[in-house]
């Protein structure tokens, strides 16, 4: 057997391929020759560090991923959660940053595209989208460029799809100025006993190639992914990857269609590195060998290379195990939709990854060992230091109502609207809460009383001070968003995007990220059951914030008792549940430190998980039991901007008492966690009162008028409020 | 009460007109895809909304000349009532089966929020569970919503009663001339809208206003 080399192998190619020498090393031990260009370029995609977790996997295994309700844990497309009556939710997130920054359109677009892909891969109707953004400072010369495409191409993608955008985070800071962050979370509904793996079962059968045909985009695009930015990235633009959303819908409605008629034995989409972790991944987990004959892929582009199609990134694309009988009437499906079908290649029995083309044999790899004996490291880490405390009676007093408008309309605080507006938040006819409150609601189609709520967190300047507090405070700040709906928490995606791991203080970021992570995910019953990591987060060797975004999944059991945070009705009790005596007094870190002080200092918040458990246990009884009217779940700004928050939603006011003896910055601003404000009507707000529930209960004010009067600072419009933060986006998008 | 829905590759509001149809009418409609040549004896025929073909010639250039929609404009000159909601409008614009065209957004952007509108003809078929000069709300989700008209036309539209829906209390989210988020044909069987009522129809929508749309086409109470 021979295998063609036209391209010879040498140290550089090696190196561009991402490779370190070891590791190809490592290749020619495996397979015992040099590799054929083709096989150089398979290796390259298959032990990128997208591809092959290979500095994450140690850490990741130490997450929970195990509940009652798991059905499927990390390891498949997505996740899937049991809901109950032979529904489940299957869901995940997955970063796009890098192709995000190069050409911000289309790198989101084909961020929520590939989302998508991974849910109605496996059987799911997708039923909501989220999209957690993280954009460089305002004033960055790129950076409302890098906005206004992001938010177009979530938009554009999304709407055309057809799937509702619930939720997401948009956050600015410095750290992101050369390394944007674009998070795209998905989840759909499918039937338990409708899911479909990509594990490969049965010898000889046809494997099938569906969707939109292969062209030159995307070529590399994982190894892209997996290296840092420097000042020549605009090279990379012809990497990056074109969406259709169009097709999208298309293979979407095919792939349902054709699963319903009981065709499917196995089916992958075809992600980062294509052709080439499709297969691999179906054979591999099967047990089999892939054979694939290239000249059979539907292609757009004329003289196409072995090397480009086994590398190409181009969307909309799937992979298919079939059963042969149904080969007719599965073709006829596809062409129904307008979408190519193509048998491609066979399972085999001798365990080799063998890919043919134009009557020669241009790679055969040992299937399992290409994903399997890729490297996986340990990489050295040292521990963060741990941060210094703020100083008693650092922060001065100052004027809380002025503190609060200038917060209201800062960069970090202001509405969002002027993104969420793009999307659709509409479609389907299932959405109960769009963004603007704690977390998107969706109502389960079919189902009388139930639906779902949708939440994504992480504050990565707690996670600079301390990875391992930043690390839990965003898981419990994910849960504490879903119950503050009245939701009941299921399980959760994590997307965890740092810089270069090769450096051991980046890697005790993410060490001590993930440790907090799973500590927080076992104290809060709340597994991970699917993620994704993206490491070499950095510009000219400086990282991000370290951001590990956590996307949450809860179930409303009946969503007519669903809390919203919008104050309900004037003249009811404002209720602080879950806060010590002082209210709050936690400064460190906090927005309030950060937007008003200038100062980025002190300790974050500590997340005290058991009772950070109860006093969400207590909120959610409360919500299920019909007694609260809003609720609203206490994070960046404090009580302060919590209860404005609920003002401006209603456009009722309130009056708050002025704390006693305390700070009143400290009980206003504070980010201390496990809080939350409820309203209810009077009289069963003093029962409430007097009940002993566990944790603390407090009555802090009354709902009414058109002001929002803080203690002794001055009363504030709730127009004046809502006018200071709905035009921070606007005017700085015109501008 | 018979319904039919239009289907093209592409449009995706479809599941949600077929949920609201079911729900008002107690049955599900008729559905015809894009090839099909006859559509069945109905009392109304939706073409929902949605991104036809990608949207990426003309919107609604492409479904205007599918097969089906010629079944379509048989069925309108038969007086058999016709809806096209956002997509569907710009599919019977290009049709030419209302007159008029759908532009790009003023403000270039996609939009998808509540907004309301006020009942400027309630004497159609359509708009008879509502009264005239009756603000409603319905929300919106479109890029290329901003409607346009000659003056001649629009003069007639005007005159003749077409307008029946316009954005109302300065809720215009794309510019349309002369606020114009609906109009009927001169026979007043087709009517075209961008906004969405199949989205605000019942209780789980946070509002029924859009309800009364479809009843009275339909020929229903509201």
């Amino acid at each position: 057997m021979t295998i063609p080399n036209a391209i010879p192998i040498t140290d550089d190619l090696i190196a561009a391929h991402g490779l370190k020498p070891d590791e190809y090393q490592r290749i020619l031990d495996l397979i015992g020759r040099e590799p054929s260009f083709t096989e150089l370029g398979i290796f390259s995609a298959m032990w990128n560090e997208h591809c092959s977790y290979k500095s994450s996997k140690k850490w990741l295994r130490t997450l929970p991923t195990k509940g009652e309700r798991v059905i499927h844990g990390p390891g498949e497309n997505a996740g899937v959660v049991d809901i109950g009556d032979g529904d489940c939710v299957v869901f995940k997130m997955e970063s796009h940053n890098h192709p995000s920054y190069i050409e911000p359109y289309q790198g989101a677009a084909t961020g929520v595209g590939g989302i998508l892909r991974d849910v109605f891969t496996m059987g799911a109707r997708p039923v909501g989208a989220m999209n957690a953004l993280r954009f460089g400072e305002p004033d960055h010369p790129k950076t409302r460029h890098l906005v206004a495409g992001v938010v177009s191409g979530v938009g554009g993608y999304g709407n055309a799809f057809g799937v509702p955008t619930v939720g997401g985070e948009v956050e600015f800071d410095a750290s992101y100025n050369g390394n944007i962050l674009v998070n795209a979370f998905a989840a759909g509904i499918a039937k338990t006993d409708g899911i479909f793996l990509s594990q490969a079962k049965g010898v000889g059968l046809p494997v099938v190639y569906l969707g939109a045909k292969t062209g030159r985009d995307g070529v590399g695009g994982a190894t892209m992914a997996s290296a840092e930015f420097d000042d020549q990235i605009d090279e990379k633009r012809p990497t990056v990857q074109v969406g259709d959303p169009f097709t999208e819908k298309c293979l979407l409605e095919a792939c349902l269609e054709l699963m319903a008629s009981g065709a499917v034995i196995a089916i992958q989409d075809m992600g980062a590195a294509g052709l080439t972790c499709s297969a691999v991944e179906m054979g591999a987990k099967g047990d089999l060998g892939i054979e694939l004959d290239l000249d059979k892929v539907p292609v757009r582009e004329e003289r196409m290379s072995a090397y480009e199609m086994m590398l190409s990134e181009s969307q909309e694309r799937m992979l298919m195990v079939l059963k042969p009988e149904m080969e007719e009437a599965a073709e006829a499906i596809f062409r129904k939709w307008g979408l190519d079908f193509a048998i491609v290649g066979k399972t085999t029995d001798d365990l080799r990854f063998r890919i043919l083309h134009q009557g020669e044999e241009v790679a055969n790899l040992p299937i399992k060992e290409l994903g399997d004996e890729a490297p996986e490291y340990d990489r050295p880490w040292t521990a963060p230091a741990a941060p210094k405390a703020l100083e008693e009676d650092s922060v001065p007093e100052a004027d809380i109502a002025d503190a609060l408008l200038t917060l209201l309309g800062s960069a970090n605080q202001s509405s969002r609207r002027w993104v969420w507006e793009q999307y659709d938040t509409l479609i389907q006819g299932n959405s109960l809460q769009i963004p603007g409150g704690d977390a998107g609601v969706v109502r389960v189609e079919g189902h009388a009383t139930k639906a779902l709520a949708f939440s994504s967190d992480v504050t990565p300047r707690y996670c600079e001070a301390d990875p391992f507090e930043g690390g839990k405070q965003a898981v419990a700040e994910c849960w504490r968003n879903l119950t503050a709906t009245g939701a009941l928490p299921l399980a959760a995606t994590d997307n965890l995007n740092f810089g270069n791991p090769e450096r051991p203080e980046i890697m005790g970021q993410f060490v001590r990220a993930i440790e907090g992570i799973g500590e927080a995910c076992r104290e809060l019953g709340f597994p991970i059951v699917s993620g994704n990591v993206s490491l070499y987060n950095e510009t000219n060797g400086k990282g991000i914030l370290p951001t590990p975004t956590i996307g949450g999944v809860g179930l409303i059991a009946d969503w007519s008792r669903m809390a919203r945070v919008a104050f309900a009705a004037e003249g009811e009790a404002v209720v602080l549940v879950g806060a010590p005596q002082s209210w709050g007094s936690h400064l460190g870190q906090s927005a309030y430190l950060r937007d008003i002080r200038g100062r980025s200092e002190g300790a974050p918040p500590p997340v005290d998980l058991a009772r950070e458990k109860q006093v969400g246990d207590v909120v959610r009884g409360l919500i299920e039991s019909g007694a609260v009217t809003a609720c609203h779940d206490l994070s960046d700004g404090g009580l302060a901007v919590a209860v404005a928050e609920m003002a401006m939603a209603s456009g009722t006011g309130a009056t708050i008492d002025q704390p006693d003896g305390n700070s009143a910055v400290g009980s206003f601003f504070g980010e201390d966690q496990a809080r939350y404000l409820i309203t209810l009507p009077s009289a069963q707000a003093e029962r409430l009162l007097k009940q002993n529930c566990g944790v603390s209960i407090m009555r802090i004010g009354t709902t009414g008028g058109r002001e929002l009067k803080l203690g002794n600072a001055r009363a504030i419009p709730v127009e004046e409020l809502r006018r200071v933060h709905e035009s921070w986006f606007p005017t700085y998008m015109d501008g | 009460m018979k319904s039919a829905v239009v289907l093209l590759p592409g449009l995706n509001r479809d599941r949600d007109m077929i949920a609201a149809l079911t729900t008002i009418t107690g049955q599900k409609p008729h559905t015809v895809w894009q090839t099909e040549t006859e559509i069945p004896d109905v009392d109304l025929i939706v073409i929902p909304g949605g991104f036809s073909y990608g949207d990426y010639l003309r919107c609604g250039a492409i479904g205007a000349r599918m097969p089906v929609m010629q079944a379509v404009a048989e069925k309108a000159r038969q007086g058999v009532m016709v809806m096209g909601v956002c997509n569907g409008f710009q599919i019977l614009l290009e049709a030419g089966l209302l007159p008029g065209a759908l532009m790009r957004n003023a403000t270039l952007k996609f939009v998808c929020r509540e907004v309301k509108l006020e009942i400027t003809n309630a004497n159609t078929a359509f708009t008879r569970g509502y009264q005239a000069g009756q603000i409603i709300r319905c929300p919106v989700a479109h890029h290329d919503g901003n409607y346009f008209a000659d003056d001649e036309t629009l003069k007639r539209l005007e005159s003749e009663g077409q307008i029946v829906f316009r954005y109302a209390e300065g809720t215009n989210p794309n510019g349309s001339v002369n606020d114009i988020a609906g109009i009927v044909s001169s026979t007043g069987n087709v009517l075209g809208m961008m906004p969405h009522p199949e989205n605000l129809i019942e209780a789980a929508h946070g509002g029924t206003d859009g309800r009364a749309l479809f009843a009275g086409a339909l020929g229903l109470a509201a």
